[in-house]
């Protein structure tokens, strides 16, 4: 076996260890590396950035922890944004492990608001989010579908109660809300197929606008909707998350990570160039050989 | 009559679903938000029954002392340990069980297995991708013919597509990378979604008139 056959045929363990070895450094060594934003991402910074303090903006968060790597900085970033525009938001967790995610993203977001930051020139005082005035979680309830239909009647109808148990009524920010007519746009946070609910039930019956953010591989599946305008914005994976922390100014898991996924991708494009030139000389000397 | 009720039933909440959908009126919503209800209430039934299924597979696995039987003790422990830490919390400083309320989403014992088991296991196995995918695409990426070399290019230029280090070179690629996206991917895509859709319609219509009895157990 010459060395093009070995380049060919490597044992995959050392596929392993190099993409090992390369995401602990990249994960060691702090460095940033800059981001260049697409529009499909600027879209939804730009409508969440252009709304009126106390308008509403509901927050889907549709991801178990398995795609917590790719969702929870969207999540954090799109999230401390809203609070910080002074937007209401509501949430709701479709996926049965999403209440958890949820949690603790309110949990994180309340201490970073906390603290005086200063994003894109403008120093946002810090300040603490009261549940039931500047946010409502209502939990998760099955059946995605069903409840995505029930809250074009009512919010009230899938979730009586939030997910502490207050019924909606008495929570103040909750009052005079009814559907999605009284919400400025949906935020879907989704690593699952509740996304194809989210705009065959919600955005296609009731037209509310409707923005993804989805995990890298499902990021392809929904351009044909951001196309039709059916979706008015996209991020998809790590590096959606990173674009959206881009514009708001506010470095976090995402860019950390990006750093990180960069190099990875760059390890598996020398394997796959490794692989193709074994190929290639391979075939030529056998074909040589045949002659 | 034993089928009959079920194909009867079927095609007068199809048709009623379909026909509620186009007439906003009072009373057709009424009724479909009353329909709404009752499929969480069927719902219900199905997680009970999913829990004693699980229940029941579990014992008998353990029972018989079946391979790997100790993952089974595993999933009940979970199983319980959830159940128990949710019905249980703190209210006016004393702990007890709370049915129906909210005192054990506040158990700190709920939070932590959720915090430092569930997203740990989840995190990890999906973390694994990582290197599987590392190594499927080493071994699946040559380009032995035409399509497999489009395939090729195509990932090469969408993973590419962030990297920041190629200067202006990196710019033709987003450039490209977006195209590949909004172009051939989307009209694939488009083509495949107008597929499954009218399949979809097909196999409503066919379940609603009586057709397709699959769901009755007998195909």
């Amino acid at each position: 076996m010459n060395i093009f056959d070995r380049m060919m045929s490597l044992d995959r363990r050392w596929v392993f260890l190099f993409l090992a070895v390369v995401c602990v450094i990249t994960y060691i060594v702090d460095f940033q590396i800059p981001i260049r934003v697409e529009s499909e991402v600027r879209t939804i910074h730009e409508f969440i950035d252009t709304l009126k303090p106390d308008e509403i903006v509901f927050i889907a968060i549709d991801y178990d922890p398995n795609a917590l790597a790719e969702l929870h900085p969207m999540c954090y970033a799109v999230m401390e944004h809203c609070f910080r525009k002074d937007l209401k938001v509501i949430i709701t967790a479709l996926s049965q492990n999403g209440p958890g995610m949820a949690e603790q993203a309110i949990l994180d977001i309340s201490d970073s608001l906390k603290l005086d930051r200063e994003y894109n020139g403008i120093l946002y005082e810090g300040r603490e989010i009261r549940k039931g005035v500047d946010y409502a979680f209502l939990g998760y309830k099955p059946y995605f579908a069903l409840v995505i239909l029930g809250i074009g009647q009512n919010f009230r109808l899938p979730f009586p109660t939030d997910y502490y148990g207050t019924p909606l009524d008495s929570i103040p920010m909750m009052q005079g809300v009814q559907n999605y007519d009284q919400v400025a746009c949906v935020v879907d946070l989704s690593a699952g197929n509740i996304t194809d609910a989210w705009i065959a039930y919600g955005q296609g019956r009731f037209y509310f606008p409707l923005a993804l953010g989805l995990t890298g591989v499902m990021g392809a599946d929904y351009y044909p909707y951001l196309n039709s305008g059916q979706v008015f914005g996209l991020m998809a994976g790590l590096y959606g998350a990173a674009q959206y922390e881009e514009l708001a100014d506010n470095p976090g898991l995402a860019k950390d990570g990006m750093r990180i996924q960069v190099y990875a991708h760059l390890v598996i494009i020398f394997f796959i160039l490794i692989g193709n030139v074994g190929y290639f000389v391979s075939r030529r000397e056998k074909k040589r050989q045949g002659r | 009559m034993r089928r009959q009720i079920p194909l009867a039933l079927v095609f007068i909440f199809g048709v009623f679903m379909i026909f509620q959908y186009f007439v906003p009126h009072e009373s057709s919503e009424w009724i479909y938000e009353f329909l709404l209800d009752w499929i969480y209430i069927i719902g219900i039934f199905a997680l009970a029954l999913g829990i004693w299924s699980l229940i029941r597979v579990s014992v008998a696995k353990i029972k018989a002392r079946k391979a790997d039987w100790e993952y089974p003790v595993i999933t009940l422990a979970g199983l319980f340990l959830m159940i128990l830490f949710g019905f249980t919390g703190y209210r006016d400083g004393s702990l007890g069980f709370h049915f129906m309320t909210a005192e054990g989403l506040s158990n700190p014992m709920f939070r932590n297995f959720f915090d430092y088991i569930m997203i740990p296991i989840q995190s990890t196995m999906f973390a694994l991708l990582a290197f599987f995918i590392a190594s499927a695409a080493y071994r699946a990426f040559r380009a032995r013919n035409i399509l497999a070399s489009l395939l090729l290019v195509a990932a090469l230029v969408v993973m590419l597509r962030f990297n920041p280090y190629l200067g202006p070179v990196g710019t033709i690629i987003a450039d490209t990378a977006s195209w590949l996206l909004n172009v051939p991917n989307l009209a694939a895509k488009r083509a495949i979604i107008i597929g499954i859709g009218l399949g979809m319609v097909a196999t409503a219509l066919k379940i609603i008139l009586g057709i397709e009895r699959g769901y009755m157990g007998k195909g």
